[in-house]
C-alpha cells in the first residue's frame, strides 16, 4: 500500500492547469505547422500563420492560448494499492482548478445552466476516477473550450450500419460543424458501451496525442477513412476553405450491447491543451 | 492587407469584399451571451442603453482577467451563430458591424447587406495575439456580468477577415 495525500494531487492540477491553459501540446502545434506549409487557401493560410504566432505570444508572455480556458476535465486512474488521506479527493482537485484559474488569469467560464449565474472561480471540475492496478496515479487535465464541445454529437446507431455508418456518422457531425468549432478540429469518438460511457470515450480520445493511431488495426482504419474524408469537405481551417479541416480522428471502444452501435463525436478545437502526469 | 481606423463610414465598408484581410484600429466594443440577453431586455422595455450603438462594431467575445501589466487579458472572438437571434434587430437599429468567427445566419446576411455593414472573422483560438492588440480596455456596461459584460477596447492592427460584404458576399 503507498498513502498519497491529496494535497499532492491539488498541485498536481494546480501545475497541469496552469500550463495546459497557456501552452499547446508538441504534437498539436506539429500538426498546426504541418498544416500552415502544406496549405493553399490564402484566408486559411493566413489564419493557420495567425494561430502559429498566437501560440508563440501566449507563451513569450505566459498568458492564455485561447480567452476559453475551457472547463477542467479531470482524468484520474487510481491505482488500487493507494491509499488517499487528506482532504476529499473532489475538494483536492477543485482547489487545484480554483488557484491555477485565479493565479494565471484564465477566465472563469463555468456557470448555472439555468439561471447562468457564473460560479466565479471556474469549478467545479469535471471528474472521472478508474481504480486500474499498481500504486501510481496517472492524473490527466484536459481544459475544454465550449465552441467545440457544443458542436458535439452522440448517434445511437444499428448494428447493420457497420463501419460504414460509424464513418458516416464522423463525418457528418464535422460537416454540420462548418466554420463554428474553430476548425481545424481534432475529431474524438467513442464507439460502443453504453449512452454515457461512449460519450466519455470520446473525451478520452481527445487526451490521446494527435498523429497517434489506435492500436486496433481495424478502430485505426476507421481514423484514416474518416480522417481522409473530412479533409475532403474543403471546410478549411476556420472555415475559410483548404485542405486541412480536422488535425486528426481519435477513436476509443468498447464493448457493447448485441442490440446497438453508440457513436460519440467530441469535436476539439485546434487549441489542444492537454497535460499528463503520472503521481 | 488592408488597414482601417473605426468607426467606418459607408463607402469605406462599401470597398470591403468577402475574403480580404484587414488590420483594425480605433475602438470597438464586446458583447456575447448574457449582455445581449440584457440588451434585449433594454430594448423591450423602452429603455436607453447604456452605450452607443450607431455605428458601432460588437466584437463577440469574453476576455480572460488582464495581468496587472497589459491592458486585456487573452480575448479572442467567440462562436457568432449564437448571437444570430439578435443580430438583425441590432443592425437594424444603426449596429455598423461585428467581428466574432463562423457562420452566421441567412437573416443576419440579409440585415448586413440591407443596412450597409460588415462583419468580420477574427481568428478563433488566437487569444494571445488579440489581447495583445488591445491597447485600453474600459467595462461600460453590466459588470455583473464579469467576462460577459461590455468592454470598450482600443485596438491596433486587430487582424481580420471579412467574411460577409455589404453586397451579400460570404467566405464561407
Amino acid at each position: 500500500m503507498r498513502i498519497v495525500n491529496t494535497k499532492e494531487i491539488s498541485e498536481a492540477v494546480y501545475r497541469m492547469a496552469l500550463h495546459a491553459g497557456v501552452n499547446l501540446t508538441p504534437t498539436c502545434q506539429n500538426a498546426l505547422k504541418k498544416a500552415c506549409s502544406e496549405e493553399k487557401s490564402e484566408a486559411a493560410g493566413f489564419a493557420l500563420e495567425t494561430l502559429l504566432k498566437n501560440a508563440e505570444i501566449a507563451k513569450k508572455n505566459a498568458m492564455p492560448v485561447c480567452q476559453d480556458t475551457g472547463m477542467a476535465v479531470v482524468i484520474m486512474e487510481i491505482g488500487q494499492q493507494v491509499y488517499l488521506e487528506g482532504e476529499l479527493l473532489r475538494d483536492a482537485v477543485n482547489d487545484g482548478v480554483r488557484r491555477a484559474y485565479n493565479d494565471g488569469y484564465f477566465r472563469k467560464s463555468v456557470c448555472n445552466p439555468i439561471t447562468r449565474e457564473n460560479t466565479g472561480d471556474n469549478t467545479p471540475a469535471v471528474i472521472h476516477t478508474e481504480i486500474v492496478s499498481g500504486d501510481k496515479i496517472k492524473i490527466t487535465f484536459l481544459p475544454k473550450g465550449f465552441g467545440s464541445e457544443n458542436m458535439s454529437k452522440m448517434y445511437m446507431l444499428k448494428p447493420a450500419q457497420g463501419v460504414e455508418g460509424i464513418i458516416s456518422a464522423i463525418v457528418e457531425t464535422v460537416r454540420l460543424a462548418g466554420s463554428r468549432p474553430c476548425p481545424p478540429v481534432y475529431v474524438g469518438v467513442g464507439i460502443g458501451g453504453t449512452f454515457d460511457t461512449c460519450a466519455f470515450l470520446a473525451k478520452k480520445a481527445i487526451t490521446r496525442d494527435v498523429g497517434t493511431s489506435n492500436p486496433d488495426k481495424k478502430i485505426a482504419e476507421i481514423e484514416a477513412e474518416a480522417l481522409k474524408r473530412i479533409n475532403e469537405l474543403d471546410i478549411g481551417c476556420q472555415g475559410f476553405h483548404g485542405s486541412t479541416t480536422a488535425l486528426g480522428v481519435s477513436c476509443e471502444w468498447a464493448p457493447t450491447h448485441i442490440a446497438g452501435l453508440p457513436v460519440a463525436v467530441n469535436i476539439q478545437c485546434h487549441c489542444v491543451r492537454c497535460e499528463k502526469e503520472i503521481l | 492587407m488592408k488597414n482601417i481606423t473605426l468607426p467606418m463610414d459607408k463607402e469605406t465598408v462599401k470597398c470591403l469584399k468577402a475574403g480580404d484581410s484587414v488590420l483594425i484600429s480605433g475602438t470597438i466594443m464586446t458583447a456575447r451571451d448574457c449582455a445581449h440577453k440584457r440588451i434585449f431586455e433594454y430594448i423591450k422595455d423602452g429603455k436607453t442603453l447604456p452605450f452607443e450603438l450607431k455605428d458601432s462594431v460588437i466584437y463577440y467575445a469574453g476576455p480572460c482577467p488582464a495581468k496587472p501589466e497589459m491592458a486585456s487579458g487573452s480575448c479572442g472572438p467567440t462562436t457568432s451563430a449564437r448571437m444570430d437571434s439578435f443580430a438583425p434587430t441590432l443592425l437594424n437599429m444603426g449596429l455598423g458591424g461585428m467581428i466574432g468567427k463562423g457562420e452566421m445566419s441567412d437573416e443576419v446576411r440579409e440585415a448586413i447587406k440591407k443596412n450597409t455593414c460588415v462583419y468580420f472573422a477574427a481568428i478563433g483560438g488566437a487569444g494571445a495575439l488579440y489581447g495583445s492588440a488591445i491597447k485600453k480596455s474600459e467595462c461600460i456596461a453590466f459588470p455583473d456580468l464579469l467576462s460577459e459584460a461590455v468592454y470598450k477596447l482600443e485596438v491596433e492592427n486587430f487582424p481580420v477577415v471579412v467574411a460577409y460584404d455589404c453586397f451579400g458576399g460570404s467566405i464561407y
